[in-house]
């Protein structure tokens, strides 16, 4: 809940004090991750994740509604829901962050840029800085990243009996379109 | 704006229980999609069998029990016990899931049915027909935190014959069964079956049971203790002898191992 309320409270500062023309939302996003042991292999997807971009000051956030990721085995994403990412106490992962590169997001092209913020998962905020790609277009945004999230930087246990099972880093590849934001 | 109002998100509460089972009888959950349960539960005999018996361990009954999900709603199983030779045959509905966010909805509600037959032989042999029997559910629940669930489960058994001619041939029960937390993956629960009253023969007593889950990965163990021995809807609540006052309590366990069939997708690491 206090999460949420940071987050209203952050997109409300955009609204106000920056331009509504500089302002991007996202209209589709797919976020997935995947974990390879030689035991098993979990992948998950999700496309039910919010973003908003501005481009005046260069301000990112994510969030993706946990209980959302889609497992193909129904078990693991009870477990996952249930045991590891405890999604009914902390139903969102976010992301809050700038882009560090100065550019004009404006401009039509391919930017590759690195975001440094705060990446909350599991309800542990953890310091990181991503590095990703925009593609710029006439009136559309994309962005990809990947990167790696370690189990135990964000407090969540893997009991001793499978441990073999589940990678300790977890790969995740996320991907935005924007549009402009439109009340 | 989407972003900054949480309408358009709605949360699912999964996993009121962790097993298709509260204990003998059916809980809310069902079998995920393409995933397939394999089922092995026992009941030992009565604990008030003494050291001679080695407190019932020396004689048990068993289930082998397969469950299907068609999709992640709808499950379809079948089963056989040794206790009468019976096979039973199931099907189960989630019709509504418990939710919050923009669908808010405080109970999940699964529909059961289900055929049974016993094939044990008998003198006179009695037709398929007069050793069927139907049972119909209405599995309410609720998850009232993250710890607890409770269920009711109204119930309606119809036995072409009954085992005790005077005895109703369709029967109306209803049963209540909840669950408690210890850690994240184990819990205690409770199951009472009440069969309510002028219906069947009086030396028949109310099904009750008690268990300790633990889950596993993709296994949950159940180990219980109950008065019945049966473990078919017919069996258990229309059909216990055994009184937990006079010791007639039998040791069980339900163990259930998932198997998924989803076809494995490549994946670019």
């Amino acid at each position: 809940m206090k999460q949420y309320l940071i987050l209203v409270a952050f997109i409300l500062t955009f609204n106000f004090a920056s331009a509504q023309n500089k302002l991007y939302s996202s209209n589709k996003s797919d976020v997935s991750f995947f974990s390879k042991t030689p035991l098993q292999d979990i992948d998950a997807k999700n496309t039910r994740a919010n973003s908003i971009i501005n481009l005046s000051n260069r301000e990112l956030v994510v969030r993706i509604p946990v209980s959302s990721f889609q497992f193909k085995n129904k078990l693991m994403q009870e477990h996952f829901n249930e045991n590891y990412l405890e999604s009914e106490k902390f139903p969102y992962a976010t992301f809050k962050g700038k882009i560090i590169e100065v550019l004009d997001l404006g401009k039509p092209g391919v930017y590759s840029v690195n975001a440094s913020g705060i990446l909350t998962i599991h309800g542990v905020d953890q310091e990181r800085k991503f590095s990703g790609k925009i593609t710029v277009a006439e009136s559309t945004l994309v962005l990809e990243t990947a990167f790696d999230v370690m189990l135990i930087d964000h407090k969540i246990d893997i009991p001793k009996l499978v441990f073999k099972k589940i990678a300790e880093k977890i790969a995740v590849n996320a991907s935005f379109n924007y549009i402009p934001f439109k009340k | 704006m989407k972003l900054v109002s949480d309408s358009n998100e709605v949360f699912v509460r999964t996993a009121t229980f962790k097993a298709r089972r509260i204990i003998n009888g059916h809980s809310v959950e069902t079998v995920g999609k393409n995933n397939l349960d394999f089922i092995i539960s026992h009941r030992f005999d009565r604990l008030n069998r003494g050291f001679e018996d080695f407190f019932g361990l020396d004689a048990a009954t068993n289930r082998l029990g397969l469950e299907y999900g068609i999709n992640d709603r709808f499950m379809i199983g079948m089963g056989r016990s040794s206790f009468q030779k019976a096979f039973d045959y199931l099907t189960k509905y989630k019709l509504i899931r418990q939710s919050t966010g923009s669908i808010n909805t405080p109970v999940s509600v699964t529909l059961f049915g289900g055929h049974a037959i016993r094939t044990q032989k008998t003198v006179p042999q009695l037709s398929a027909f007069d050793r069927s029997s139907y049972t119909a559910q209405i599995l309410i629940a609720r998850k009232f935190s993250e710890a607890f669930s409770l269920q009711i489960s109204p119930t309606l058994i119809h036995r072409n014959r009954a085992d005790i001619f005077t005895d109703n041939r369709t029967v109306l029960a209803s049963g209540i069964g909840g669950r408690m937390k210890l850690t994240k993956r184990t819990s205690i629960n409770g199951e009472y079956n009440y069969v309510f009253p002028n219906q069947i023969n009086d030396n028949y007593k109310n099904n009750l049971a008690f268990s300790f889950d633990l889950e596993t990965g993709g296994h949950v163990f159940q180990l219980l203790f109950t008065n019945s021995f049966g473990m078919t809807e017919r069996q258990f609540i229309t059909e216990t002898d055994g009184s937990w006052g006079s010791g007639d309590i039998h040791f069980g366990f339900n163990i259930s191992r998932t198997f998924s069939f989803e076809k494995k997708k490549k994946v670019n690491p």
